[in-house]
Formats: structure tokens, sequence, C-alpha cells
């Protein structure tokens, strides 16, 4: 696969694996309008992982499709970051990866709308609109359960603590996103780590939550490394594909 | 270029003697009259979803990245064509300039509030995405409202209460 089909791939894994994993909370949330919101997110994010895996097969130039890049690929052959495959644990866990990933979403894709390659700025450019929506609702829910009540503030802190040690995967660039960024297509994420400390800060500030001590962090995901996590997430997502190759209806 | 000024610009656009419809006035009639699968009132003319009529082919873009309507959408403006004569039409997809709510008709919002949805103000691709300005009840016309969720029904709209007359509504999305 080439450097740049692999950047867009990279981009479509993410948010595949961070939609499907917020989609199991459908039907289970705490309230309806919880339950509507994460199905709405998630929902975005699979939209967005649609257009990045098109691309991304497009440039392979292989004949497989978004859906051949989905659902038939194994686990070591996912390049997300290790952050979107978490589990979802309570609710205050899967907020804290949210606020975490969505804001680093965000801010990305600001970036990537002015990239030199044309399809990678449309879909950044259309992405981030929800993107930001995304952030707000996990900020919000930050504030409401870290200012809350001791149980919901002392489970917002476990969930983050949780979550932490994926943060500084999102930031590390390595030969692909070198290659992206030399030909003006790519983003330079390391540049957008002071940013999202900031916004970061803000909201744990507003929740009246201390940041969590730093932690060793753990790598790999961008080179098919991942927890077990991401493989029993890919055996229901690709169950049908799995099953019955080639299914279609 | 909206589907409105193509039609203004197009030679074809002017009426043939004898009152005959150009071809692109017909495609686009008929484009009015497919409506959007999810919000049936209006029209994917009305929502912007059309975003240039040709001759040859019609360019459609998504609202929402993730909306389920996508596909349905299309196909429900290829059968239309199909069966008004216009099956080598085609139907093209792009996503730049991102849509966005300030490409809702006049026409449109005036629908969508008789329908019960609130309309998104106008320069919403300019202002706050976050809907800090109050929605006017679509049934009483009250200020007096509030938002419930930030996401609804479906992923172009959000949830509002009317404080003044109690009625729960949906609030078309600043997008």
């Amino acid at each position: 696969m080439d450097k740049l089909a692999t950047y867009a791939l990279r981009l479509g894994d993410d948010s595949l694996v961070a939609g499907q994993r917020l989609s199991e909370w459908c039907g289970h949330a705490p309230a309806l309008e919880v339950d509507l919101s994460l199905a709405n997110v998630a929902l975005d994010q699979i939209g967005q992982a649609t257009h990045f895996l098109a691309l991304a097969g497009e440039l392979e130039a292989k004949g497989r499709d978004a859906d051949a890049l989905a659902f038939r690929r194994d686990v070591m052959d996912f390049t997300n970051c290790l952050l979107v495959e978490q589990p979802n644990g309570d609710f205050a866990q899967t907020i804290a990866r949210q606020l975490l990933f969505s804001h680093y979403q965000e801010l990305l894709f600001t970036e990537l709308a002015a990239s030199k390659h044309a399809r990678l700025a449309a879909i950044a450019a259309k992405a981030v609109k929800e993107t930001s929506y995304h952030a707000t609702l996990a900020s919000d829910w930050v504030t409401r359960l870290g200012d809350g009540t001791e149980e919901s503030r002392s489970r917002m802190i476990a969930g983050l603590d949780w979550m932490w040690r994926f943060v500084d995967e999102l930031f590390v660039i390595d030969e692909i996103d070198a290659a992206a960024i030399a030909a003006g297509a790519g983003v330079d994420k390391s540049a957008l780590r002071p940013a999202w400390d900031m916004r970061i800060d803000a909201v744990l500030a507003d929740a009246t939550l201390e940041r969590p001590a730093p932690r060793r962090p753990v790598l790999g995901g961008r080179t098919g490394r991942h927890s077990e996590h991401l493989g029993h997430l890919l055996s229901q997502m690709q169950f049908l594909q799995r099953a019955y190759p080639g299914a279609t209806w | 270029m909206t589907a409105a000024d193509e039609l203004e610009r197009g030679p074809a656009t002017r009426s043939a003697p004898g009152g005959v419809r150009s071809n692109l006035e017909t495609i686009a009639h008929v484009l009015a009259g497919v409506p959007d699968p999810e919000i049936p009132c209006v029209s994917v003319m009305e929502l912007g979803i059309v975003r240039e009529v040709h001759a040859d082919r019609v360019i459609i873009t998504p609202t929402y990245t993730g909306c389920p309507a996508t596909i349905a959408i299309e196909r429900m403006i290829r059968e239309a064509l199909d069966t008004s004569g216009f099956a080598d039409v085609a139907i093209e997809t792009t996503l730049s300039p991102p849509w966005t709510t300030d490409w809702i008709s006049d026409e449109g919002r005036e629908k969508l509030r008789a329908y019960g949805i609130a309309p998104p103000p106008k320069g919403a691709a300019a202002a706050s995405l976050r809907n800090e300005t109050h929605a006017q009840c679509p049934r009483c016309g009250s200020m007096n409202t509030e938002e419930i969720s930030r996401f609804g029904s479906t992923p172009c709209k959000a949830l509002w209460r009317c404080k003044a007359c109690a009625e729960p509504f949906d609030r078309f999305k600043c997008h």
C-alpha cells in the first residue's frame, strides 16, 4: 500500500473503530437523549470512515472498496490508534474517551481541511463541523459528571485515568505521516498537542478535575499491534462477512 | 453555485418559443418533487442537497457525513429522473464545499416551520455551531425555549422545548 493510502486508511480506521465502539451503547445508554446522542456521534464517525476508507481503497488501487477494507481485514491489518478501541466501561469511561478523541479529531480535521489533497481536504472540511458537536457533547458531560455527585466524580476520574495512557499515541508521527506532510497532504499531528492540551485543561478546570498523572504511553496501533479488545470488536462488526463472505442485500 | 444560480445562468433555461420547458427546467421541476425521506415536507431542492443541474448530470451533496438517508436520497432522485424520461442524466456526489443549512431555501424554511421543526437561522456557516441563540417555538411563536438535547431523532435535528406552551419540538441544527 502506498504511503498516502496508508495515511487515509489510518484516518478511516480511527473513525470506524471509534464509531463501532460507540454504537455498542445503542439501546443501553443511561437516558434516551444520551442514547440518541451517542448513536448520532457513532453515525457521523462511521460516515467519516466510509469516505476515508473509500479514498484509501482508490489510492491502493487493488479493487478494495470501503466495505472490503472495513469487513475483510484481520486485526493486525487495522491501523487505528489504541484509544478508540478501548472498552466502553461505564458511561464516564466512554465520555472520557470521547473527550480526548473528539478534541483531537476537531483540531486534526481543521488543519486537514487545508490539505493540498483535494479529497482529504473535502472530507475533513465536512467532518470537522460534526466533530465540533462531538467535542462539545463530551466536554459538557465531563463537566456534569466531574462537577456532579461524589459517585459521578469518582467514575469520571477513573474513566480519564483508564484512557490517559493512550493519549500520546495520537500525536506521534512516523514515516507515513512525514511523507504525507512533505507532500502537503497530511497534518503534523505533533504540532497539535499544545492546542489540545489547552482545550482539555479548560474542560478539566470547568469540571473541577485534575489532569491525570503522566503515564507510560502505550503505542502500537498504527502498526497493527493492538489490545485484545479490538479483536472482540471486529468479531462482532465483521461477523456477517466472516460467516457469509461477499454477502449483499 | 446553487442550482438556482445555474438555472438563471444557463442559456438553455430560457423558455423555448411556444412556452415549451427546457430540459434543465424540467429536470429541476422533477427534483423539486423529490421529498427528503426523513423530513418529507421539504424537497431535495429546498434543502440544498441538489447543488447543480446540468443537461447531462445532477450534482448532489450529502447533508451529514453519516446521514443514513444519503443513499435513499440518491435512489429516489434516480427513480424520479428515470420515470420522467431522464435515464441518461447522471447523478454525481460532491463533498466540497460542505453542505450548510444556509442553503435551505426560504420556502424550505417556511415549510419546516409549518411542519413543526424550527428552521435554522441564516448565517449559520459563519456563526457558532453551538445553537446558543434561542429557537422560536414553531407552534406558539414564543422565544422562551430551551435545548433538551443537542442530538435529536435524526442527525440534522436537536431536541428543544417551549417553556411558554410546554410543547417539545425539533430544531434544525445550524450547520
